[in-house]
């Protein structure tokens, strides 16, 4: 009798797990987005709640190449933003077409709080005395980071390799390591915790983030509106991170 | 090993119940397994392998992993005996905090290294300022973190040995007139040298799969930090392919040593046989 009980129980448990106790009336929308929206995401995600109160807005980050990962296994979402395009394009089977760029973001390299160790560009990040590092292949700021090295004939003495942009951002503002090339949004993000050396518009890239809607969503319209969100009222939250219109 | 006669008891079929959920238990653990096998290229199985990028983390893995399993005997068998004989008040809390990074997510050991021995960190801008090193980024960092979570393994598995072996027998060398480090030497180490093997085993293959407390605190640089855990998990992202031919391999070994441990652990571990 006991036994059945706790068989009772706990099956009743497992059950309120998987539904997970949403209030009825809150439509869910799930957004993937790239680590470096997280913070404006964060925002973006309150205000566009605020602004339509009957949608509960998800908001999941990590790497875009992770994250397209994800959705090319199927993961349960509405909306995907990517920090590149060439991310976007690969997952481009599982999304409703097209994608459109609706903010853009430059490039600077991240330092420790005044700068104590002299970097002044990307050359120096040649130099035998600094811990520079990077992210893993496929992450975006690392294809973008590679772009740029080229380009100005740089040969960075990477050690590091971090899973996604938040692991160079952790790793700076804590001291491990002395240089990376980050967002400038990041910079900002990282307010006195650290500093963004510029890197001038011949050697830069700009980064382009795509937003679109997955093909296996099942809120066509609230992902929509909040992708309409960002191109209007979100604009100028975005502005605020430091990000760029397209 | 075999059972003892007076073990023998009459030999009854488990109730219908027990058998269907332990069935299904069973196939819980044995088909996440199965569908990584049916997914792996094994026909690319060598050329994967032979990849420079994989024989690296593999080659560090290696190195790594020895290097923590002799490092987790080397501090965790005094700590063990201290935890098993020694007599002192919180002793059991000194106990839950040595093994407490094996029940913590990994990451958060690896945040507390971070944090402590990190080169801005409580302990580790010292060995900055005063040796100008620092574990971040460096095979150290790699071998300290894996040593963070796996000595736990060995300290359990050695303790309850020294708990059950007889203490009478170190009792008597010391009225003969050994000396403490000579009977901790020549009669306790001895007496529970399955335990050590087993400890030693278990700690290795902890360190080997070790990904969590890594990453966070090492980092992720081809054969500095980049072990074969990390270089699984990284490798999902941009060839598929690789993170599958590294976990076999992770599988195939994590096995092999369960496999061959079976009784030595159980037996250490719940202090029932040997």
């Amino acid at each position: 009798m006991r036994f059945r009980a706790v068989f009772i129980v706990a099956s009743l448990t497992m059950i309120g797990v998987a539904c997970g106790g949403d209030d009825a009336e809150r439509r869910q929308l799930d957004v993937m987005a790239a680590s470096s929206l997280a913070t404006a995401f964060e925002i973006l995600e309150s205000e566009f709640e605020a602004a339509n109160p009957d949608i509960d807005v998800r908001v999941t980050t990590g790497s875009s190449s992770n994250l397209a990962l994800q959705i090319e296994n199927g993961a349960p979402s509405d909306v995907f933003a990517s920090a590149d395009e060439s991310t976007m394009t690969k997952v481009a089977d599982f999304l409703v077409p097209d994608y459109r760029v609706f903010a853009t973001n430059q490039l600077q390299i991240m330092v420790a709080p005044d700068n104590p160790k002299n970097i002044r560009s990307l050359t120096d990040l040649e130099r035998d005395d600094l811990i520079v590092i990077t992210a893993q292949e496929g992450v975006p700021v690392r294809s973008y980071t590679d772009e740029m090295l080229a380009r100005a004939g740089v040969i960075a003495n990477f050690r590091s390799f971090e899973a996604n942009v938040g692991g160079i951002v952790t790793k700076i503002t804590n001291g491990a390591a002395d240089a990376g090339i980050v967002y400038r949004t990041d910079v900002i993000a990282a307010g006195s915790r650290a500093s963004g050396v510029d890197i001038p518009g011949d050697q830069n890239v700009i980064a382009r983030y795509p937003i679109a809607v997955l093909a296996n969503s099942t809120r066509r319209d609230e992902a929509n509106a909040f992708i309409a969100f960002l191109d209007g009222p979100g604009r100028e939250t975005l502005r605020d991170f430091g990000f760029g219109s397209p | 090993m075999k059972t003892p006669p007076s073990a023998r008891r009459i030999h009854d079929r488990a109730p219908w119940p027990v058998v269907v959920v332990a069935t299904l238990a069973i196939a819980f653990f044995a088909l996440p397994f199965i569908g990584l096998l049916g997914r792996t290229p094994w026909s690319d199985l060598f050329d994967v392998l032979g990849e420079s990028r994989v024989r690296t983390a593999l080659w560090l893995s290696i190195r790594t992993s020895v290097a923590s399993a002799i490092a987790s005997l080397a501090f965790g068998v005094p700590l063990a005996w201290v935890l098993a004989r020694g007599r002192f008040p919180g002793r059991s809390a000194v106990r839950a905090l040595c093994t407490m990074s094996m029940v913590l997510p990994p990451v958060v050991g690896g945040v507390a290294l971070f944090f402590s021995f990190g080169r801005q960190g409580v302990f580790g801008r010292f060995l900055d300022d005063w040796f100008s090193f620092q574990f971040t980024f460096s095979v150290w960092g790699v071998i300290l973190a894996q040593t963070f979570v796996a000595m736990p393994y060995l300290v359990l598995t050695v303790e309850a040995a020294i708990r059950q072996a007889d203490a009478r027998f170190e009792d008597a060398a010391r009225s003969l007139g050994g000396s403490r480090w000579y009977v901790f030497r020549r009669i306790t180490v001895p007496a529970i040298r399955p335990a050590l093997i087993a400890g030693a085993v278990l700690a290795w293959a902890r360190a080997l799969g070790e990904f969590g407390a890594t990453i966070t605190f090492a980092g992720n640089f081809p054969g500095t930090t980049q072990t074969m855990s990390i270089a699984t998990y990284l490798a999902l992202d941009t060839d598929a392919r690789e993170a599958l031919v590294l976990s076999v391999v992770m599988i195939a070994t994590s096995f092999a040593v369960l496999f061959g441990l079976r009784d030595r652990w159980m037996g250490a571990a719940t202090g029932m046989s040997r």
